[in-house]
């Protein structure tokens, strides 16, 4: 299993160690580093590496690499996510992950990497389990503390821990009840030059903020649950009821969660809510380009498509670039040689435009690669796959709590090749 | 106040200070003076000295302080065994604790500490946690055997304690049990031939009702571990699928493929006719499909497991090749093994948009991954052959944009495409010509080097290409060294007049300067075999003119004839009095060098075809040829011509000639052999022939099927035959007035006479024919039937026959047998007379009817013949002279 963790920093410095077994030497990441110099770009280090002795399985998250260490068979998929847990853990109690916060936090990150692992088995990764034995800092506690000399560790059984619903803790209270779920669509899209949708799908995810009082037993129904083509479920959701019945049924953990995430893929028709024109072209002579982008709707059912974005990584021998927008505006970064048409909300009856020219470096010849385009949008009250929940209801408690459910579509990765 | 403070403490009276705190009397203070020593110790400070000073600190209510307190003992205890020793009473106490959380601590922590001395002290404490009321502490103690066994496995076995984890697997617990299970996995993996893990249905019934209870890090464990259990029979591995299946929509994605595995490897033993089969591989897709949309990381591992099971499994992802597509910010190692799986998804269905999709790859950034992108069309062509055409269209548009890698990427790939497909893409050999001086990776000069050699005769050229790299001979790399080589050798073989001064240069480059064992091996056969004159004996014929050994141009002197008579070398083996020639165990001279120009010496690649190997085809045709100028190899001809007639197998080939339907009795047409291919498309630049021969009112022809299977028009048609046995020559011009199109055909019917010059063949009835077009001019060799030749008036007298057949010396006769001919003597004797074999007379002695036939060659030499047919029997016997 997972023998050991090192936390290295965007430059290459290891600023965290923990070893869940015997101590490996930090020279094991020597092989990393070596790999990192090859990849060139964080981004592209291979996440699974062999060494002599030992296998390097790591994740990048948040500019920081989370490298663990593993010496014999151990199925890699079971690394990686629980070292992605490991960051969400650390964004979960801190509110980011970052170098700083957790150079800031090390006891509690170390005391915290105790709890997640034993002997390289992880022991609690839940993040109510782990909070009722290690209780995230707070301003107001920190203070207590130092003044008190109290304690941050829990020293009772987490109760969760053991109980066959170890995602939900024992004796929650609340005064106001509620319950939102927010259910968030993103598209995956893939356009071609003429605009033709080459790949297109839905990844949509549900998210819940549930502050209920006891234990709750909650069911939620949708109006047309057979849009849905894969779902994956929060562990606490009945698999046999939405088998059945087409009904997600479960107790809830207490505090955010992802109920589930789900997917609408590309056998369905998914509806794209924006259409791109767009030509760029260089010239074979004059080191000069010209530019030309046009965004209109599609089929947004009638919502307004807000925080429109266009995302352009030129090729390195474009200089700079003399473009006008109708609406927006625009920057050219020199050094990352990405242009950015911040555009914000769509309106259908004048359509922004992008034009102009692009001047390349003297002499450099025309550029082989295309570029192309990011887009990203918003449409707020709309789930693009159509996806709608019918009814919540709550079972086991006696009070009326407050219940919400909001939509929202995202252009996730939404590229148009030119 | 944060704890990034400890890190910034870097003066030397650090330890000092640290011991001083520690020792205070002020909890807090301690508190925070071990939270310094930690931080440091993360941080990978040496805090070692402090261990007594730490230790010291352990007994405390404090569950926080307690807990970093073992942190540093876990740490540090190795590098101070003795100090360790220390805490171990602290350790036993905690473990009777009434507190769970605080026993279980304790016993995880005592694991951790990796000293000898410590593990004695262990044990007792250890077997009271196993068996504890609390399952939390079960379960922190089975993860706690496996760490003991780490240590020291013998005393885990000795104290009986892999017995108890055995029976934990069926704990009420399913937290214990998924524990109990890791324990038991990481121990197994230590004794590869243990047998701890022994499952039966009963512990798998235990396994699978934990499994939906547990948390997911425990589902993966039952997972794998179930993995590993052999069901008795399809009925139970439907039943474990069907339990296992509810895993494939868990959140986490380790589940999902541990959920995966079993499911592959358990569908392996249902039968594929079940319903729940073809259920089972639908519901495997969506989860599968899922995973590529978790982070890269993730993605990568999920590619490489959906690389393998497509290779098992196509048919689950058949439908999905679009969530393979390549997202150009995707990490260079997913996007390389989308592409793989993308080529192992390729099929006639959706090979346009693989192909519209890797042609856009090719314009990427990356040059890794358009190099592979590249790669990756030209394995589409060899994959998906209904799509080479497309592919070598898409290469040709990437040459054209002139990217030097994307044009040497392109080039390797075609030579691959080339060899795979032969004579059908050459028309693009002008556009990589041109393309020549920027290649320069070895690779790329090696295949276009190859492409140079393999069609010289396309190429004006091509000395002048190949000449230009033999300039840097030496310092080329030993690939395009050994390429170069052969290919002029090649080039010299097709153009020997104007590159002899080429190949001596290269020779002995390759011999003489080079150090290069290999190069210098390949240099002296070729040599050899150049040096040796093969030709001298061909003096006079049309090898003479064209300068090479018969073998060498004429392609169907192997194999076609070889193909036309099937039945003949049966028929040896029947034939009385006819001895087998032993088959040539080694080809002549001038095949040797054939076979060893066509075969492509550079190291080969996993996408070529095997290189062919026509030497073993000539055995059978020695059979025939061997002992041609005895008579009876003759005779034997005659029957071997006529092989339906008397041999047919027991079906089939006997009514084409005899037909007993409704041909008894009336004189029939001669037969006329099937057409068979005497020159194939490969051979001749797309263009095919096919062909036999007729012999329609006295009048011999040539009937063949010309074939245009290139992709430009062929004009010009001309034929010529060699000399040969008994003078066959084209009586007329050959009649193609048309141009041929691309896939057309046309029958053309050429009238021959025998008048033309004479030379013996081998065999006799063997004819060399060169026809040439608006392309080329292409030889090949087939065989006529000897039939062809018996003229209409071969009917003998019967006074001369009587006389003429009793004056041939006996040394004329030969005799063999012909088998399994249901036909009685009057049938036969009407089947032949069709043939120009003429009965004279008949009689009938002890059951057995005997047939005296004449026959009469075009060139005046009557053969006479005795057949015997004895009623019931099917066995001919056939005697015949000749004179």
């Amino acid at each position: 299993m997972i023998h050991s963790l090192f936390l290295i920093n965007h430059s290459g410095d290891i600023f965290l160690e923990k070893h869940w077994k015997s101590v490996i030497g930090r020279s094991v990441c020597d092989y990393f580093f070596e790999a990192k110099e090859k990849a060139v770009q964080p981004e592209n280090v291979p996440p699974v590496l062999q060494t002599p002795h030992h296998y390097l399985i790591s994740v990048y998250r948040d500019k920081l690499f989370f490298l663990s260490v593993v010496q014999t068979e151990v199925p890699p998929l079971f690394v990686i996510e629980f070292l992605h847990r490991v960051a969400d853990t650390v964004q979960d109690y801190f509110g980011e992950c970052s170098e700083g916060v957790i150079k800031d936090n090390v006891v509690t990150v170390y005391e915290l990497l105790e709890e997640m692992l034993d002997n390289g088995f992880p022991l609690a990764t839940e993040s109510n389990v782990l909070k009722e034995m290690i209780r995230p800092p707070t301003i107001l506690r920190s203070v207590v503390n130092t003044l008190t000399g109290g304690s941050n560790v829990g020293d009772t059984l987490p109760t969760g821990q053991l109980s066959s619903i170890p995602w939900r803790r024992a004796g929650v209270k609340y005064t106001n009840n509620e319950a939102y779920f927010d259910v968030i669509e993103e598209i995956d899209a893939i356009l071609d030059k003429s605009g033709t949708t080459v790949f297109a799908e839905i990844q949509g995810v549900i998210e819940a903020c549930v502050r209920l009082t006891g234990m709750p037993d909650l069911t939620l129904s949708f109006m047309n649950p057979r849009l849905l083509d894969d779902m994956s479920f929060h562990p606490c959701v009945r698999f046999k009821r939405w088998e059945s019945e087409r009904i997600l049924s479960f107790i809830p953990p207490d505090g955010n969660f992802t109920l589930m995430t789900y997917h609408v893929s590309s056998q369905n028709v998914v509806a794209l809510p924006v259409y791109v024109k767009q030509n760029i072209s260089f010239l074979e002579t004059g080191s000069c380009g010209r530019l030309d982008i046009t965004i209109g709707p599609k089929q947004t059912m009638g919502k307004t498509v807000e925080g429109l974005t266009v995302t352009v990584h030129m090729p390195k021998t474009v200089l700079s670039a003399n473009l006008t927008a109708t609406q927006g505006n625009y920057t050219y970064n020199l050094a990352t040689k990405v242009l950015v048409w911040d555009i914000g909300k769509l309106n259908p009856q004048k359509l922004p435009n992008l034009r102009g020219s692009l001047s390349l470096q003297a002499g450099a010849p025309r550029p082989e690669e295309n570029p192309a385009l990011d887009i990203t949008l918003k449409i707020q009250q709309l789930a693009i796959s159509g996806l709608k929940v019918s009814r919540l209801d709550m079972y086991g408690e006696k009070y009326k709590p407050f219940k919400g459910v909001k939509y929202l579509t995202k252009a996730g990765k939404f590229q148009v090749r030119t | 106040m944060t704890d990034s403070k400890y890190f910034t403490t870097t003066k030397k009276g650090e330890i000092f200070e640290l011991k001083a705190e520690l020792n205070s009397d002020k909890k807090e203070k301690k508190k925070e003076a071990v939270k310094k020593v930690i931080a440091s110790m993360t941080v990978g400070k040496d805090v070692s000295a402090l261990f007594p000073d730490v230790v010291n600190c352990m007994q405390t209510d404090n569950l926080e302080l307690k807990k970093l307190v073992y942190l540093y003992l876990m740490n540090y205890a190795k590098s101070q065994p003795d100090m360790a020793i220390m805490a171990v009473n602290t350790f036993v106490k905690d473990c009777e604790d009434p507190n769970p959380l605080i026993r279980a601590l304790a016993v995880r922590t005592m694991g951790c500490i990796r000293v000898d001395k410590i593990t004695e002290y262990l044990c007792e404490p250890l077997r009271k946690c196993l068996k504890d009321e609390d399952p939390y502490v079960r379960k922190t103690a089975a993860v706690c055997v496996a760490k003991l066994h780490d240590i020291n496995a013998q005393l885990v076995e000795d104290q009986g304690f892999l017995d108890t984890l055995k029976d934990l697997i069926s704990d009420s617990n399913p937290m214990v049990v998924a524990n109990a299970v890791a324990a038991l996995s990481e121990i197994a993996e230590s004794h590869p031939n243990s047998n701890l893990l022994d499952l039966n249905p009963q512990t798998i019934n235990k396994l699978l009702t934990a499994l939906n209870e547990c948390t997911e890090w425990g589902q993966i464990f039952i997972l794998d571990c179930l993995a590993n259990y052999t069901p008795r029979d399809d009925r139970e591995s439907q039943s474990i699928c069907e339990r296992v299946t509810p895993r494939l929509s868990h959140a986490n994605s380790a589940v999902v493929l541990s959920a995966v595995k079993v499911l592959m490897k358990f569908m392996e033993m249902l039968p594929k006719d079940l319903d729940y089969y073809g259920t089972l591989l639908k519901k495997l897709a969506p989860p599968l499909v899922t995973l590529l949309s978790a982070e890269p990381e993730l993605q990568y591992v999920a590619l490489r497991n959906i690389n393998l099971i497509v290779q098992r499994r196509p048919e689950i992802l058949k439908h999905e090749m679009k969530v393979f597509f390549v997202k150009y910010n995707d990490p260079i190692y997913v996007k390389l093994e989308k592409l793989d799986i993308m080529i192992r998804l390729a099929s006639q269905a959706n090979i346009a948009q693989v192909l519209a999709e890797l042609k856009e790859y090719a314009t990427e950034v990356d040059v890794d991954f358009v190099r592979k992108a590249v790669r990756a069309i030209g394995r589409c062509a060899i994959k998906v052959e209904q799509s080479a055409e497309r592919c070598v269209s898409t290469l040709l548009d990437l040459i054209q944009t002139k990217v030097n890698y994307v044009v040497q990427e392109a080039i390797v790939v075609i030579k691959d495409i080339f060899r795979k497909y032969p004579n059908k893409y050459e028309s693009v050999i002008a556009t990589l010509c041109e393309n020549l001086d920027s290649l320069d990776e070895p690779e790329a000069r090696a295949a276009m080097i190859w492409i140079v050699g393999e069609y010289a005769e396309r190429i004006d050229n091509a000395d002048e290409l190949l000449e230009s790299f033999l300039e840097g001979f030496h310092d080329e790399s030993t690939q395009v060294q050994l390429q170069l080589l052969t290919a002029i050798v090649k080039l010299f073989l097709k153009k020997p007049t104007e590159t002899q001064e080429l190949v001596q240069q290269v020779l002995s480059l390759a011999t003489q300067d080079s150090d290069n064992p290999d190069l210098r091996d390949r240099g002296y056969i070729y040599w050899r075999l150049l040096s040796t004159d093969p030709l001298i004996c061909h003096i006079g014929t049309l090898a003479s003119v064209y300068h090479k050994p018969p073998s060498a141009f004429v392609e169907g002197s192997r194999g076609v004839q070889h193909k036309r008579l099937p039945g003949s070398s049966q028929d040896t083996g029947s034939a009385a009095g006819v001895t087998e020639a032993p088959p040539a165990v080694i080809p002549s001279q001038g095949d040797l060098l054939g076979d060893l120009l066509n075969l492509d010496l550079t190291p080969p690649t996993t996408t070529g075809p095997p290189p062919p190997s026509s030497g073993m085809q000539m055995g059978a045709m020695d059979l025939l040829g061997g002992g041609l100028d005895s008579l009876v190899g003759f005779l034997h001809k005659i029957s071997a011509a006529m092989p339906a007639s008397f041999n047919a197998p027991v079906s089939g080939g006997l009514d084409d000639l005899f037909d007993l339907g409704g041909g008894v009795g009336l004189p029939m047409g001669a037969y006329t052999p099937p057409k068979t291919i005497w020159l194939p498309a490969m051979k001749a630049k797309g263009l095919e022939i096919s062909g036999t021969f007729v012999r329609r009112a006295g009048v011999i022809q040539m009937e063949m099927t010309l074939t245009n299977k290139a992709m430009s028009v062929m004009t010009d048609f001309a034929i010529q035959f060699n000399r040969n046995s008994f003078g066959l020559a084209p009586a007329g011009p050959l009649q193609v007035l048309t141009p041929l199109s691309p896939n057309q055909s046309i029958e053309v019917a050429l009238p021959l006479s025998t008048v033309g010059p004479v030379m013996k063949m081998e065999p006799l009835n063997n004819l060399q024919v060169a026809v040439k077009n608006n392309i080329d001019v292409f030889y090949f060799s087939c065989q006529y039937p000897i039939s062809m030749l018996f003229v209409e008036d071969g009917k003998m007298e019967r006074q001369v026959f009587l006389a003429t057949w009793k004056d041939i010396p006996n040394d004329n006769e030969s005799q063999f047998q012909i088998k399994d001919c249901h036909l009685n003597s009057d049938a036969a004797s009407n089947k032949l007379q069709g043939s120009n074999i003429f009965t004279i007379a008949k009689r009938t002695v002890e059951g057995q009817d005997m047939l005296y036939q004449s026959m009469k060659l075009t060139n005046s030499i009557w053969v006479l013949a005795e057949l015997r047919v004895q009623a019931g029997n099917p066995n001919y016997t056939v005697s015949t002279h000749e004179f």
